[in-house]
């Protein structure tokens, strides 16, 4: 039974045939979609399983630990497949984004081998590596019998894939040749525009096309659509406020967190002109245009008033807008996505990104079946099946951005999308300087434009405080 | 002789010798303060060292260098007044509210017992989740407290969200949590009361504000000291009701000890001077103990003195 239908699968698993010739054949057999979904899994199983020995590991047992988030809702989705594939048995713990990482740091920082693998940001691994918490994961990316022959790591942005390898020097480069492959990307985010197309239709105006136009935009919006407010930006006392829109912006003007020198020392940056330049405008805006509690923002608040009509744009994660699009949100489907250049001077939009990857616990009691579990969680076929039949937004693998499918998925439901990520991509990479007082660094900077928004301290004067704390904070550390 | 010298366990066979037992009864007891001493010097011997987690390698002792850096950090100097103000303002308002109420719900009856366990309720809800209730009735732009500010005049209050307006904000929450703690405690006192000083102020026809101050309010002082001491030890160490609004903003408005402890070591791993935010926490607490116990039990050596 099947037979044909199988053997049409099997040829696109080997490339002999396109999707879109898959699809058409299975169709014409009268495969209803979710009987082919079925076919599809039960075959690219065996597909999997030909060429490596997936059960190498089987009758272990992986406990992983996990953000409430689509891609782990994703994974979740998915994981039977890797449980027959493998044999591994795996359990898990989910916990909201708010304590998540406290949680992690308390499992890691205690030696506790309960969790095996877990979700975590690039950033994070600047504490989680040199503090030995976390495996280097060459070790099982370049071993041949531990990694199957489909894996395809150079399928990976080099960008994103670089920007989760560290040498663990204070300033080092990301990604260098040294670098230690702290964690696998699973999809990321580049911080970019999604805007209400109905609010800018209705006020008549165009896509800003730099800071200062952003600002004008923002106000005009905010004072003709009425009952809204113009941008959503994050705002709350932590890092997370740093890192989307404001840094993205900073970044197109060249600036930087922080300066090494030759001799390796650190120190901040923040305190030139342009830095200050860039402060006023991005105060200016959000007091101009911005929620009114802006300082308790979260990424949560700022998604949840663009998906209920209650800003006319954000300057946040793409992913955010993605998910803002869909569901029961009350603005689904009338959102569109632009890249977005804070410099009028600049040719492009420089984005900073946020990578939500996946690491192994140094505390694993067993490394090797953890590595199965990674490499098929960041597989080309999880990927896939993320990407188009979950919401597995921005995917990290090029094959991906190139699948049919899922472009034309974007393109129909999330009109600009594609065209936004493109625009973008080039210049899209972390933009902070890795080193181990990244979240002192970001937490102050966070708390200081708290205090110019509100009017606490002229934008020169918090800089030149910001920058004396942070130089200090670098010293004690012995890293200034 | 041996039966006597020797206590028998039938069952198990097990012996006890009599001059063992003051010992092993109070094993238990001394357990549980080895398990409370452990962390306690754990946490001292962090704090004499330059200690972050993510960075293991610089590891070492740096003696009194995290303390000495607080008197040049005016952070730490925000802290102290921050934790300090936000102790003395909750515990004051909570005192003249709960004290208040008391006195309203003093005369038992269906309705007073009734009213009493209704304030309760506040108490019974994690003061986290107190605050998050807040936050959302807080919100400036679908908030209902701030719908009834803008019917007052108060137009585009910013709550917890403005520095000007945070620490009112979370007191407001702290006061609405808390107040019935220090109600329920006094309203106790006040019904434990002896009756006869009253009665005989009745008959003599003393004005009732010379009763309130001379005779309700000193008999109710060990009450009074004993709800404050536990408020004062709570409020001075808040963090679930600031964490939950604001994490410590705007700003550094509300960068309490617990919160700046917390974001040390959670955010920062910065084990070493998270270590030393507490141990002078624990020092104020301990000094603000000493002072209201020493004072409670000067007022129970002049009740007795008196009886």
């Amino acid at each position: 039974m099947y037979e044909k239908e199988k053997d049409l699968i099997s040829a696109f698993l080997r490339g002999e045939v396109d999707r879109r010739g898959m699809l058409k054949g299975l169709g014409a057999a009268g495969i209803a979609a979710g009987s082919a979904g079925t076919l599809f899994n039960m075959m690219s199983t065996q597909a999997l399983a030909a060429d490596f020995d997936w059960k190498a590991h089987s009758g272990k047992s992986l406990k992983l630990l996990l953000n409430k988030h689509p891609y782990a809702d994703a994974m979740i989705a998915n994981l039977q497949a890797f449980k027959d594939l493998t044999g591994i048995e795996v359990t898990y713990d989910v916990f909201p984004e708010d304590v998540y990482f406290d949680k992690v740091t308390a499992a890691l920082s205690s030696g506790s081998t309960e969790y095996d693998a877990f979700m975590t940001g690039a950033y994070m691994t600047w504490t989680y590596g040199p503090a030995g918490w976390i495996a280097d994961l060459n070790e099982w990316i370049k071993d041949p019998a531990k990694t199957n022959p489909n894996y395809n790591w150079d399928d990976f942005l080099a960008g994103v894939k670089n920007s989760c390898a560290w040498n663990g020097q204070p300033g080092g480069a990301l990604g260098s040749e040294d670098a230690k492959q702290w964690c696998i990307p699973w999809a990321f985010e580049q911080n970019n525009i999604t805007y209400n197309r109905e609010m800018f239709d209705k006020a008549g105006v165009e896509l800003p096309k730099n800071l200062d136009d952003m600002i004008a935009v923002a106000a005009k919006l905010q004072k003709d659509i009425g009952g809204i407010y113009g941008i959503g930006v994050r705002g709350s006392r932590s890092w997370a406020t740093i890192h989307p829109g404001f840094l993205s912006g900073y970044a197109n003007f060249n600036q930087k967190d922080l300066n090494v020198s030759a001799d390796g020392k650190l120190s901040a940056a923040m305190g030139t002109a342009e830095s200050k330049a860039y402060h006023a405008k991005f105060v200016q805006m959000i007091q101009e245009s911005g929620p009114k509690d802006w300082s308790t923002y979260t990424w949560y608040q700022v998604g949840a008033d663009l998906g209920a009509g209650a800003s006319a744009m954000i300057f946040d994660a793409d992913c955010l807008g993605y998910f803002m699009n869909g569901g029961d949100n009350k603005m689904a489907g009338k959102l569109g996505y632009a890249a977005f250049a804070a410099n009028p001077e600049a040719t492009a939009s420089t984005p900073n990104i946020w990578i939500w990857s996946l690491a192994m616990s140094n505390f694993s009691k067993d490394k090797d079946a953890t590595w199965y579990f990674l490499q098929w969680a960041s597989g080309p076929e999880h990927a896939l099946f993320g990407a188009t039949k979950m919401d597995f937004v921005d995917p990290v693998r090029q094959s991906i951005w190139k699948d049919e499918m899922f472009r034309e998925k974007l393109n129909g439901k999330y009109p600009g999308y594609v065209e936004m990520f493109d625009a973008s991509a080039a210049g899209a990479s972390i933009k902070f300087t890795p080193q181990p007082l990244f979240f002192d660094v970001t937490t102050e900077w966070a708390a200081t434009l708290q205090k110019m928004v509100a009017k606490q301290v002229p934008v020169d004067e918090g800089l030149d405080q910001l920058v004396e704390s942070i130089n200090r904070q670098l010293k004690e550390a012995g890293l200034g | 002789m041996a039966s006597t010298a020797t206590l028998r366990k039938p069952a198990s066979g097990f012996r006890i010798s009599r001059k063992m037992l003051p010992y092993v009864l109070s094993l238990p007891a001394l357990l549980v303060c080895i398990g409370i001493l452990i962390p306690f010097f754990t946490a001292v011997i962090y704090s004499f060292q330059r200690y972050r987690l993510s960075q293991p390698w610089a590891r070492q002792f740096n003696w009194g260098e995290n303390y000495l850096n607080f008197v040049t950090d005016p952070a730490f100097w925000n802290t102290l007044k921050v934790s300090l103000l936000y102790a003395g303002i909750t515990v004051t308002l909570e005192l003249l509210l709960g004290l208040g109420i008391a006195l309203l719900l003093q005369r038992r009856s269906t309705i007073n017992n009734f009213i009493s366990i209704m304030l309760l309720l506040p108490l019974m809800i994690a003061p986290a989740l107190a605050a998050l209730m807040w936050k959302l009735m807080t919100n400036p732009s679908f908030g209902i407290l701030s719908y009834l500010a803008s019917l007052v005049g108060l137009h585009d209050f910013r709550w917890a969200s403005s520095p000007d307006t945070a620490l009112l904000t979370v007191i407001l929450v702290d006061i609405w949590v808390y107040t019935p703690f220090i109600m329920i405690l006094l309203l106790a006192g006040l019904r434990s009361l002896p009756t006869q000083p009253f009665e005989a102020a009745a008959l003599d026809g003393v004005p009732r504000s010379f009763v309130f101050f001379r005779i309700t309010l000193p008999m109710l002082t060990p009450y009074i000291l004993t709800a404050t001491l536990f408020r004062l030890l709570d409020s001075i160490q808040q963090f679930d009701i600031i964490y939950a609004m604001t994490q410590g903003g705007p700003g550094n408005t509300l960068t309490v000890f617990q919160v700046e402890a917390y974001l040390n070591f959670f955010q920062s791993t910065n084990v070493g001077r998270s270590a030393a935010l507490l141990i002078i926490l624990w020092a104020i607490t301990y000094t603000l103990s000493n002072v209201f116990i020493k004072n409670w039990l000067r007022l129970r050596e002049r009740a007795r003195g008196e009886a």
